[in-house]
């Protein structure tokens, strides 16, 4: 560092406008949203009519003993943990073919992927529910489902979801595995096969370990992106299904607070999720503490 | 006897490469589908949009819904605030997020293993659920109904990520540099701004992409924050208000979803080099 001639403070100053606005922008709202999950919140005090008590844990009482939150708690990580299989086996797979074709067939798919990535979540959803439309889409159409209503069930409905989530996600996993397979000597898996290896069994013990660390980063931010979907979930069911069988915590929390005003009850969902992220987060770290990263 | 080996090899290879790329190219085709339909769809008639049997072409391409949209609901005013907002973010945050790469990569000081550790931790913040005292906030600053509700929070949620990936990009440019400029009497802001930002700028345009694809994308705070002043709204509102009917006009959402679509998309495919050897970077580190 040539910071013999840098006083102590000049990297404070460079940091000074990004604290500034995380402290007063980021942090300042999660302690909001902390100290509202303790006091009894609805339109009556946000309109200034009544004055906000505060309720210790009673937000966090009712939350346990609401059997909706439960479920929807349940379904929160079964789909996000299906999602993040589904992202990663497809992503890697085809990070594998892509090693196996030669030029041509591998611009057409990294473009394809490209386009995926690329689209903002809220159109993505619109167009794979117009695809899967009962009257005009052309899914039921090719698979012969005449008029069957995917966003009427809960689990057809959420499989849906699960098809653009994977659809959308799948080409970060697949273009970084793909630049760390092609970052391993070509020697060391031509002494594999060499050896005998067959597809699978290089992948598992030779370019898993290699890939380790990418697999890692790549895991735990489809955790979280996965397990904090919104706009798949509220715009492709309108809002969490019927009758909110299609709820996830991220829009449970919202429909708490803004639909029926329970601003109190709301923040108690966002901090259980907070609290779950921040478990994952500490685990993130963990690893790559334990891989010998230098931050 | 090794290009013997080779040779069989090669032949043995043949219908297996023959069958991944033919699997490779239909995967193609599978994955861009959905944003051929929605082109496609833009750019088809009414009657064939709402017909029984959904063809994959059209012989009789119109503008039909594209006009519908545009002469809908100011949609041209909630395209023009979507530009405003993503660019403001996209240049304020980019700049806050360069001096702070700057400080964590060129400097050693006390704290700065744990305030990178704070960077990433604000990565998985749940921003969604923050609508609620974001909401407080804004409505107590008086600027709930403006654009600036939308810009400062997404300022604000898009710089951990970018300077996590900045970190990368800053870091490859070499120190001796550095030395070098000090050499030559250059000062400490002239090397930032002179020196260091120019080189930096093509990994800070790849960095945008991520600001500009949230803060384009996001209605929720749209929604939430923009109540009483419709003409403040943004595009992804318009594409709801085209959704929300009972029958929703399935050509006008897709030719929005299409305007919608397209400049990140040429925004990404002109970044996606830098993109990738960006994210590697953060990935190694």
């Amino acid at each position: 560092m040539s910071g013999v001639r840098a006083p102590r403070w000049t990297p404070w100053l460079y940091l000074a406008p990004a604290l500034v606005v995380l402290a007063g922008l980021l942090v300042y709202p999660i302690y909001q949203l902390g100290l509202i999950s303790f006091l009894e919140y609805t339109q009556a005090q946000v309109s200034g009519g009544e004055p906000a008590t505060f309720q210790g844990f009673g937000n966090y009482t009712e939350l346990l003993r609401d059997r909706q939150f439960w479920d929807v708690l349940l379904a929160t990580v079964l789909f996000a943990a299906a999602c993040v299989l589904g992202t990663l086996l497809v992503g890697c797979s085809l990070a594998v073919l892509l090693t196996r074709v030669r030029a041509v067939p591998r611009l057409m798919l990294m473009l394809a992927a490209l386009g995926a990535w690329a689209t903002p979540a809220i159109t993505g959803s619109t167009v794979w529910v117009f695809l899967f439309d009962p009257d005009f889409g052309p899914v039921n159409r090719v698979l012969g489902l005449g008029d069957f209503s995917w966003t009427y069930e809960r689990f057809s409905a959420f499989a849906l979801v699960f098809f653009e989530v994977v659809w959308c996600s799948f080409p970060l996993v697949m273009v970084t595995t793909y630049a760390g397979i092609r970052a391993i000597p070509a020697e060391v898996l031509e002494a594999a096969s060499l050896d005998g290896a067959g597809s699978w069994r290089i992948w598992r013990s030779v370019m898993a370990p290699m890939l380790r660390p990418i697999l890692i980063v790549v895991t735990i931010q489809s955790i979280i992106w996965d397990f904090k979907v919104f706009t798949q979930i509220y715009v492709m069911t309108d809002g969490g299904g019927i009758a909110g069988q299609n709820l996830v915590l991220n829009v449970y929390a919202y429909q708490k607070a803004f639909a029926s005003s329970q601003y109190g009850l709301g923040s108690a969902i966002g901090i259980v999720m907070l609290l779950i992220l921040l478990g994952v987060t500490l685990l993130y770290l963990r690893l790559l503490r334990r891989g010998g990263e230098e931050l | 006897m090794t290009t013997l080996v080779a040779v069989v090899k090669q032949a043995f290879r043949k219908p297996w490469r023959l069958a991944a790329e033919t699997s490779a190219v239909l995967i193609a085709l599978l994955v861009a589908f959905p944003l051929y339909w929605m082109v496609l769809s833009a750019f088809k008639p009414a009657g064939e949009v709402r017909g029984d049997h959904p063809v994959p072409w059209t012989l009789s391409p119109s503008l039909d819904s594209f006009r519908r949209v545009f002469e809908q609901e100011d949609f041209g005013r909630y395209f023009l605030n979507s530009v405003v907002v993503a660019v403001s973010v996209v240049i304020v945050s980019a700049l806050i997020a360069f001096l702070a790469a700057t400080a964590v990569t060129r400097f050693r000081f006390r704290l700065r293993t744990t305030l990178l550790i704070l960077f990433l931790a604000a990565q998985m913040v749940p921003i969604e659920a923050l609508t609620i005292p974001m909401f407080f906030l804004m409505r107590d600053v008086g600027a709930l109904n403006t654009l600036t509700s939308l810009i400062l929070p997404h300022i604000a949620f898009s710089l951990p990520f970018a300077i996590w990936m900045l970190r990368g990009f800053v870091k490859a440019v070499p120190e001796s540099l550095e030395e070098q400029a000090f050499i030559d009497g250059a000062g400490r802001a002239r090397f930032l701004w002179q020196i260091l930002f120019p080189l930096v700028f093509p990994g800070l345009v790849a960095t945008s992409v991520f600001s500009f694809i949230s803060t384009w994308n996001d209605f929720l705070f749209a929604k939430s924050f923009i109540i009483s002043a419709p003409e403040n709204s943004t595009l992804p509102m318009a594409l709801l208000v085209f959704l929300d009917n009972e029958t929703p006009d399935w050509g006008g959402v897709m030719a929005a979803s299409t305007v919608m679509t397209i400049p990140v998309l040429v925004f990404f495919v002109a970044v996606h080099r830098r993109l990738v050897s960006g994210l590697g970077g953060a990935v190694k580190d």
